[in-house]
Order: structure tokens, then C-alpha cells, then sequence
């Protein structure tokens, strides 16, 4: 089956099956003088079950080591699941690894770029491994840095000396240049200043709206979450302890940081009862 | 058939071209690195020049320039094919990209087979440069060298050597703090044994058991052959079976490897940029 008649016949962009995932436990080099050679396992993921529909914006909030990187990093076939099972369009992520790559990218907090080489030589690299030729990447790279306000002149030189800010924008235009269909942005405005968050959310807007992009957003800013988002999974512990859309879970009142501090607490006081 | 072929001509070049570009965006390193090679050269040939004087004994000093400038030029093409290969993974720890790499539709034979050439392009080029600045300075006299036997042992046992790296990039793989620094328990170990600069017969006994193990000695005593004593390859057909059948054997393990480690990483969360 090609990726076209895969994507019609999926049901949900992305669906987890009670996904796990630890970390920890035995080492694979173990020194009998270390004391730590058998570290505590860490239990990152927990149970997870979920489903993103086509062309949604899913968020999925959570505090720092929620789990949420983790989540993104198990779809982007980067790690694999200790129990459950992840499909993209309805694609097993384990069983059709470079099917679901070819139709997934990620942007994650840190654009990790080789910072020596120009955004363009960048992208170029990353045109050739999603199958893309040089002279499409060359013109569709240039196209779509400049629809993010990158000059041709600044896509030539290294990226070393771009901001924080400017170097997300060329990894969300890394991102958009392999059109993946299921777009995973693990926390992309984190850091930046409110000028360049708020361009990097629009693109996210945009993207769907042009491109038909499903995308999985995973932050702790909730007010971008309430922006952007068709429905938001709140994860604690590696646990989804609520998914609803964000209208739905203000009507108890708040916004959605009272709702995320309701939720934690709540969860934080049964297993301090526990 | 064709297009399949290349799309994946394209994909492998990208690791070429991206090497590449980075080898041009550090140039200043590069320089840096070749005068580094070239003085260390001129130290361990100017050992050959001096001999007489130190021994004072009659020694052929032409011969053993010749022989030394052979061992250090053969060693910076197999250490730079070695080094490239090994830091596939540990350069995309440093710069912090091994995750989008990794997550790239790429099958691990086409990413490898893109470092591979580059490796062996730079290497050539790089030894070929070391050998001519410093052949010049003390003047070698290469006339009586079989190029031809050179290049085809060289050709055939890059693929060994290749082989052998892939097993050893899997050490940043798996020790995400101090892998890379692991490959060069290897890389020194193949340079004591296979007799870089000095016959591996003189190792004692317990060592020479290894040298057999080691591409590099097969390479070394067939280039020497040729390039000193004018062999045709006929001559060192054995060394050259030995070494297809080391390639055979060494690349689809070292592929195997890399792909059992690489599920391991997968697995225990080793796939990220820092340790």
C-alpha cells in the first residue's frame, strides 16, 4: 500500500494502545566497585492510550519529566515501547519503522542543527534523506525559509551566529520542507521571546490550514495550548489524568493554568493518600 | 529498478555532501590537522635519518626513510577512513543532530555507505597530500614502486578496514559519555599490532598472535612489497584474498552489529544528544 492509500484508509493520524516506556534498571556495563550499577527504573511513560484525528492539533501538557518528550521521542520511532503499541495512519511504528518515518518530522526545544553549516545546506541534507533531489531542495528549502522571513542572504551563511529564535524557525522550515503529515513539536517555543513565539505559533496554524498537517504539541505553556489546540491530553507521572478539548475542561472554571494546577494537585493529593 | 537505485544514490550522497560541506566550513581545523600529521611524519622519518649516527652502524637510510614514510603515510589513510567511519555517531552527539538523523527514512546501510566513501575520498586525498609534501622534503626516491599494486591493495583492504569501524561506531552508540573516546583503545590497538613501523615479527610473541587478526597488516606488507620492492600484484594475490575475504566477512558483521546495537540504544533510551 503507497502513503496515499494508507493515509485514506487511517482511521486517526496517530493512535496509542497502552503504551509504557521506563528507563533504567541494569546497565550494560556493570562495575562491581560502582555502587550504582543498578539504577532505579524510572517509569516514563505509564499506560498511555490516545487517539489524534486527522488535521487535529493535539497538545499534550505536562510539568518538566511528565513524560511528554518521551511520548514524542517512542511516535518518532527513537525509542521503543516496553508494552502497548503506536500506529500513524495506521501504520505499526515498530513493524513499518521507514513507512512512518517517511511521513513524520518533529521540531524540538533545542534546534539541533550543524551549527558550522548554513541553514541551506541544512535543509539540503535533510531534502536528500526524505528522498527529496538537491535542486527541489535548493528551491523549496529557499521558498519556505522565506515564507518564515528568512533572507536568501542569512540561508547562506553558517547558523552559528543566528538566534535562538531564527535558528526554530529554520527547524520548523527543516521540518515543512519533507511535508510530513504528522508533524510531533516537542515544546518548539520554549525559550524563545514573545515576538518569535508567537511567528512560530502561527506557523503551526498555518500549517495545518495549508499543508493538512496533523500536529502533536507537546508544552507547558498553557495559554498556547488554549490557542492552538483541538483537544489536550494532561499528563503527570507518564499518566493521562485528563483529554478533553480546552473549552470543555475550563467550564469548571479558570483558565487553563488553574486547570493544569487543579488537575497536578488533584493528582499529587490521591497518591500522597495512597 | 533505476529510480529505486537513485533515490538511493541520492540518500547515501547525502552524508558525502554534508561531510563534505562540513570538511570546507572547518577548513582552518583541517589545516591545522594535516600540519599536525605532516611535523609528525618528518619526526618519525628524521628517527630513519638518524639511525647511522645513533647506532653507528651502516644502515641503508633511503631504504628505511622510504619504509617509515610508507608506515606513517599508510597509517594517516587507514586511521582517517577509521576515524570518519567510527565518528558517524559521535559527531552527531557533539552537534546534537544524531536524533533527526536517526529518525530520517534511511535504511543504516545507505547512511554507512555515504560516510564510508567520504571516508575513503578524504583519506585518499589526505595521504596522498602527507606522502608528496613529505616524500619532497627528503626527496624520496619512489622509482623502482609498483603504484599499481599499491592501489589495488589499498583499494581492496579499505573495505576491511571500513568493516571494522562500523563495529567500532557502535561504541558512541552504546556509551553515550565516553564511546568515542572507546574507539581509540581499538585504534591504537590495530597500530601496535600491525606493524606500522616495524616488521610485526619483532612484536614478542603473544602479540604477533593478533597481527593476523588486523586488515592493516595484510595492507602494510603488500603496499610495502610494492612500493619498495617494485612487486606486481601478482605477487601479493595471497594478502589480497585474505583481505576481499576480511571485507566480506567484516562489513555485513560490522552492519550487523551496528543494527543490533542500534535497537539496543532504541530501547534503553540511548538515541539522544548528551549522555
Amino acid at each position: 500500500m503507497n502513503v496515499i492509500a494508507t493515509l485514506q484508509s487511517a482511521q486517526s493520524a496517530l493512535a496509542l494502545h497502552a503504551v509504557s516506556k521506563s528507563f533504567g534498571g541494569r546497565q550494560l556495563l556493570r562495575l562491581p566497585w560502582r555502587a550504582d550499577g543498578e539504577r532505579r527504573r524510572v517509569l516514563a511513560v505509564d499506560d498511555v492510550s490516545l487517539n489524534v484525528r486527522r488535521g487535529e492539533i493535539f497538545g499534550v501538557l505536562g510539568a518538566n519529566g511528565s513524560g511528554k518528550s518521551t511520548l514524542v521521542r517512542l511516535v518518532s520511532t527513537l525509542l521503543l515501547p516496553d508494552a502497548g503499541s503506536l500506529e500513524v495512519f495506521g501504520l505499526d511504528v515498530v513493524r513499518n519503522e521507514l513507512r512512518v518515518k517517511q511521513m513524520i518530522n518533529r521540531v524540538s526545544v533545542d534546534a539541533a542543527f550543524f551549527k558550522k553549516l548554513s541553514p541551506m545546506e541544512n535543509l539540503l541534507y535533510a531534502g536528500r534523506l526524505y528522498g527529496l533531489g538537491a535542486d527541489d531542495s535548493h528551491r523549496k528549502g529557499l521558498e519556505v525559509l522565506a515564507r518564515l522571513g528568512i533572507s536568501k542572504k542569512v540561508a547562506l551563511a553558517p547558523m552559528e551566529h543566528m538566534s535562538r529564535g531564527m535558528q526554530q524557525k529554520v527547524a520548523i522550515a527543516r521540518a515543512l520542507l519533507t511535508s510530513p503529515v504528522l508533524l510531533l513539536l516537542d515544546e518548539p517555543t520554549t525559550g524563545l521571546d514573545p515576538r518569535s513565539k508567537k511567528d512560530v505559533q502561527q506557523m503551526v496554524l498555518r500549517l495545518r490550514e495549508e499543508h493538512d498537517a496533523t500536529v502533536l504539541l507537546t508544552t507547558h505553556d498553557m495559554e498556547e495550548a488554549d490557542r492552538l489546540c483541538d483537544r489536550v491530553a494532561v499528563l503527570d507521572h507518564g499518566r493521562i489524568i485528563a483529554l478533553d478539548t480546552p473549552e470543555h475542561l475550563k467550564q469548571a472554571g479558570g483558565s487553563m493554568e488553574d486547570v493544569f494546577m487543579r488537575l497536578t494537585h488533584e493528582e499529587e493529593a490521591e497518591e500522597e493518600a495512597a | 529498478m533505476i529510480v529505486v537505485a537513485s533515490r538511493n544514490l541520492n540518500t547515501a550522497y547525502a552524508f558525502f555532501e554534508r561531510n563534505w560541506n562540513l570538511t570546507r566550513r572547518y577548513f582552518g581545523w583541517e589545516v591545522v590537522w594535516f600540519v599536525y600529521s605532516v611535523v609528525n611524519a618528518l619526526t618519525i622519518l628524521f628517527i630513519a635519518a638518524a639511525t647511522e649516527r645513533i647506532t653507528g652502524q651502516a644502515v641503508d637510510t633511503r631504504f628505511f626513510v622510504l619504509y617509515l614514510l610508507i608506515g606513517t603515510t599508510m597509517w594517516s589513510y587507514l586511521s582517517a577512513v577509521f576515524d570518519v567511519v567510527a565518528e558517524t555517531i559521535a559527531w552527531e552527539r557533539w552537534e546534537g543532530t544524531i536524533e533527526y538523523t536517526l529518525m530520517a527514512p534511511v535504511p543504516r546501510s545507505l547512511h554507512l555507505l555515504g560516510t564510508c566513501c567520504y571516508a575513503v575520498t578524504y583519506a585518499v586525498a589526505r595521504a596522498l597530500l602527507i606522502f608528496g609534501v613529505v616524500a619532497m622534503l627528503f626527496q624520496v626516491d619512489i622509482r623502482q614502486a609498483n603504484a599499481l599494486t599499491a592501489m589495488i591493495v589499498v583499494a581492496v583492504g579499505s573495505i576491511s578496514v571500513i568493516g571494522l569501524a562500523i563495529v567500532a561506531a557502535v561504541l558512541p552508540l552504546l556509551f553515550t559519555e565516553r564511546g568515542a573516546q572507546m574507539t581509540f583503545v581499538i585504534h591504537s590497538s590495530l597500530l601496535l599490532i600491525s606493524g606500522v613501523y616495524a616488521p610485526v615479527d619483532v612484536l614478542p610473541s603473544w602479540l604477533q598472535v593478533l597481527s593476523p587478526l588486523s586488515p592493516m597488516t595484510y595492507v602494510l606488507r603488500s603496499v610495502r612489497a610494492g612500493l619498495l620492492d617494485g612487486a606486481p600484484p601478482g605477487a601479493v594475490s595471497g594478502d589480497l584474498v585474505i583481505l576481499a575475504l576480511m571485507g566480506l566477512a567484516l562489513v555485513p558483521a560490522g552492519l550487523l552489529v551496528f543494527r543490533t546495537a542500534e535497537r539496543y540504544a532504541r530501547r534503553t533510551g540511548r538515541l539522544k544528544r548528551s549522555g
